[in-house]
């Protein structure tokens, strides 16, 4: 009999997805072989195999998506009524639903995420991005936009490889809710999912060129978003590449929507409800490991409860299970990529320099793939560059405050201002601080929750535009 | 901690001094830990911890001394057809039956446990109280099962609670004593766990959910309440408290689920009998149920285990 309750391995089965040795672009409606680009592999961050050959498309090829998605603008989309509209996004949010174990799968195995969060987070909220949106498309004329707002046209999308298919939901219902059609470019580390969406396309009966799917780097994405067929751009990803996207999109008349980084303060008050607010701390960095734009990666914690906060937190960070994305038990699951991973410790070298003290908690890391296990740096000031810069990856900054006044200057201390999180049992606290903060989302009393019906973007470095909710309409819309 | 109950204002400022508990936010964890996978040899190590764990109940105006002993002969061989089936932990009873438990369970290392203190509902006089658990224990129990005055509590007469835990305690003499909390009458988690601290604070061995006459009874967030409220009573005073989860847990999936909670909230030291029990009747055919799927690859009837 073991000493101890070691959980056995659970791994979920990989025979669900049928991964082909080699993809090509979804343009029109078909899987098609490039034009003019370059073959690339694509691997699995947990064991460094290459997973298939994928390829990053050249300006022909974004030529003709762009082609195909006006085509379809023009004689069949933007013809077609709400309701009919709504009826293929229906069907496609079933279609998700029935073959969501297999989109989990291989969100898991192409991203390193965790399959418990690509099961119970991701897949279900991709769903339910694609029925609240398809409950909007005949709607259009009651969501303050005027009695008959009009689509935009051609939308080029640019998505990361954090949330590959929840991002693209975040993306693509919108946009065909509101009558405009698609090309959109997942990240070049996670293609997988938007090309197994190419096939739930055509499953739904999708009018050709109404979506389409191209693959690629940041060159691709760049003709994408130069492409003068397009629109209106939208784009989530870096800072400084959204600042190069919004270079290049000034002066024409794309429409633009940007969802950029974040270094959210997650303020925890000495009234706060403790256990809690440690499991909202893990949540809020921990959560995908800390790949997450919202992820808060500031710890502003009250003087008089830092101690017993940390203590809580690091004790709770050593039941953390880090390894194989495929096990249902696994919490942590690997970096996404070896550059991603070179730029976190980078980071953490750098926050050690500084005098921050380092502690990482006690997982062994696997042998092979990307790994980087839950760190916390206590004694962070403001002036510290890990205080400061987006780390994107499972590391938290602890910063202390006072007094509440201090903990909304600390908070809004940052270039960035998506999400922001605030614990305290006192109702009247939480208002007075979501009034202060300057965040896009406020998150009281919790943290990284999501849903189709909230709206979601930030202030100043964090972007502009909203997507989710009602409000996420208006990115797709003429207003 | 001794000056904290000194008055009733003390005692409420110090429990009310407590951090809070989000609602939502013990739900979800209770709810995320329900959602680990226990398979092969962790389930064979969960399933035997388990009926370890059981206090075999059976707190019925309709019991028979006979109904008694054939509960405790369950108890020591709960599964006749594999003799590496553990004893549960103890057997559970009204205190007229006590002898007579304690009587059929003589040299097989379970426990037997009464209840006392008017059970279920505890409305009853102190002395009462304290003549129903001297009873008991004379009839020789190892351990009572003893209700708080839930009237009191809600009431935010906390001393009284506490006064009364204190005495009772007393008169157990060496015999282990759990306090019942019947958390579905508290209601809210932030009353549990004052309520657990307010027990351990007056000396309860075992902190226990419910009587099993109230809904809702045992659930998976109110015993993780429990759980951190036990962690940090161990880490302020040193001292290791039990908790049992008693009504309500019915199938070994369940008692699978109590024990992920246990192990990811207070660890390895309390996956043990001394410090985790389950409070329940039914639920010991099925972790046999299962033991044996694991054995032989498949399912028995229930024909093939006993009845209570």
């Amino acid at each position: 009999m073991p000493a101890m309750f070691e959980y056995a391995p659970a791994p979920e089965s990989r025979a669900v997805v049928d991964i082909k040795p080699a993809y090509g672009l979804f343009i029109d409606g078909e899987l098609v072989d490039s034009l003019d680009g370059t073959p690339f592999k694509s691997v699995n961050p947990a064991t460094e195999e290459v997973l298939t050959e994928v390829v990053a498309a050249g300006p022909q090829d974004v030529d003709r998506a762009v082609a195909a998605a006006r085509r379809a603008y023009d004689d069949v989309w933007s013809q077609l009524p709400g309701r009919e509209r709504a009826k293929y996004l229906f069907r496609i949010a079933r279609l998700v639903q029935e073959r969501s174990r297999e989109l989990a799968v291989l969100e898991s195995i192409d991203n390193g995420k965790p399959i418990r969060e690509s099961r119970d987070v991701d897949l279900p909220l991709v769903a339910a991005h694609f029925f609240y949106y398809a409950g909007w498309a005949d709607k259009l004329g009651y969501a303050g936009f005027g009695v008959d707002p009009k689509p935009l046209g051609v939308a080029g999308q640019v998505i990361p490889w954090n949330f590959p298919l929840l991002m693209l939901a975040w993306k693509i219902a919108p946009a065909l809710a509101t009558g405009n059609t698609v090309v959109l470019k997942p990240a070049e580390t996670t293609p997988l999912t938007a090309l197994a969406f190419a096939e739930i396309c055509q499953q739904a009966d999708l009018p050709p060129g109404v979506v389409n799917i191209i693959t690629g780097a940041g060159d691709t994405g760049r003709a994408l978003v130069e492409h003068a067929g397009v629109d209106k751009v939208a784009f989530t990803g870096s800072t400084e590449v959204g600042r190069a996207i919004a270079k290049s999109v000034a002066g024409t008349r794309k429409k633009l929507t940007l969802e950029l980084g974040g270094k959210a303060a997650n303020v925890v008050f000495e009234d706060a409800p403790l256990d809690q607010a440690v499991e909202g701390i893990v949540n809020g960095i921990f959560f995908n490991q800390g790949h997450v734009c919202c992820a808060g990666s500031r710890l502003l914690v009250q003087e008089s409860v830092a101690d017993e906060v940390l203590a809580s937190l690091k004790r709770r960070l050593g039941t953390l299970r880090l390894g194989d994305p495929l096990d249902k038990n696994t919490d942590i699951g690997a970096i996404n990529s070896a550059e991603q991973l070179a730029k976190i410790r980078m980071l953490s070298e750098v926050g050690e320099q500084e005098g921050a003290e380092r502690w990482t908690a006690p997982c062994e890391l696997p042998d092979r793939g990307f790994w980087f296990p839950p760190t916390v740096f206590t004694g962070v000031t403001q002036a510290h560059r890990i205080a400061r810069e987006e780390v994107f990856g499972p590391v938290l900054s602890v910063l202390t405050f006072r007094t509440p006044a201090e903990a909304v200057e600390k908070a809004n201390n940052t270039p960035y201002g998506l999400s922001a999180g605030v614990w305290t049992e006192k109702g009247s606290r939480i208002l007075w601080m979501a009034q202060k903060l300057r965040a896009g989302v406020v998150w009281a009393n919790t943290f990284n929750r999501f849903d189709p019906t909230s709206p979601f973007g930030g202030y100043k470095e964090s972007g502009y535009g909203r997507e989710g909710g009602r409000h996420g309409l208006g990115g797709y819309l003429d207003v | 901690m001794a000056d904290v109950t000194s008055t009733n204002e003390a005692l409420r400022r110090f429990l009310h001094g407590l951090p809070g508990v989000d609602q939502v936010g013990a739900d979800a964890r209770a709810a995320g830990l329900g959602t680990r996978s226990i398979k092969s040899t962790a389930k064979a190590f969960a399933l035997d911890l388990a009926v370890r764990m059981v206090d075999l109940t059976t707190l019925e105006g309709a019991d028979t001394a006979g109904k008694v002993r054939a509960l405790c002969a369950k108890a020591r061989r709960p599964d006749p057809s594999d003799p590496g089936c553990p004893s549960v932990a103890a057997v559970c009873v009204y205190g007229d039956l006590a002898p007579i438990a304690v009587e059929s369970l003589r040299g097989s290392g379970v426990a037997t446990a009464a209840v006392a203190t008017a059970f279920p509902s505890g409305r009853a006089s102190l002395e009462v109280k304290l003549a129903d658990t001297k009873a008991a224990v004379a009839a020789g129990v190892q351990e009572i099962d003893m209700v708080i005055d839930r009237g009191a509590f809600l009431s935010g007469r906390y001393l009284d609670v506490h006064d009364e835990i204190v005495a009772v305690k007393e008169a157990c003499g060496p015999a282990h004593l759990k306090v019942i909390l019947e958390t579905g009458e508290l209601v809210t988690y932030d009353n549990v766990r004052r309520a657990s601290w307010l027990a351990m604070l007056a000396g309860a061995d075992f902190v226990k959910t419910s009587t099993g006459k109230v809904q809702p009874a045992a659930t998976l967030p109110v015993t993780l309440v429990m759980l951190e409220a036990v962690r940090d009573f161990h880490a302020t005073t040193g001292r290791a408290v039990g908790v049992k989860a008693a009504g309500g847990i019915r199938s070994a999936k369940d008692a699978i689920r109590y024990l992920v909670v246990v192990n990811e909230t207070v660890g390895d030291d309390w996956l043990t009998p001394e410090r985790f029990r389950f409070g329940a009747s039914t639920l010991l055919n099925d972790l046999l149920m299962q033991r044996q799927k694991l054995a032989t690859g498949h399912y028995a009837g229930p024909d093939y285990f006993t009845l209570d």
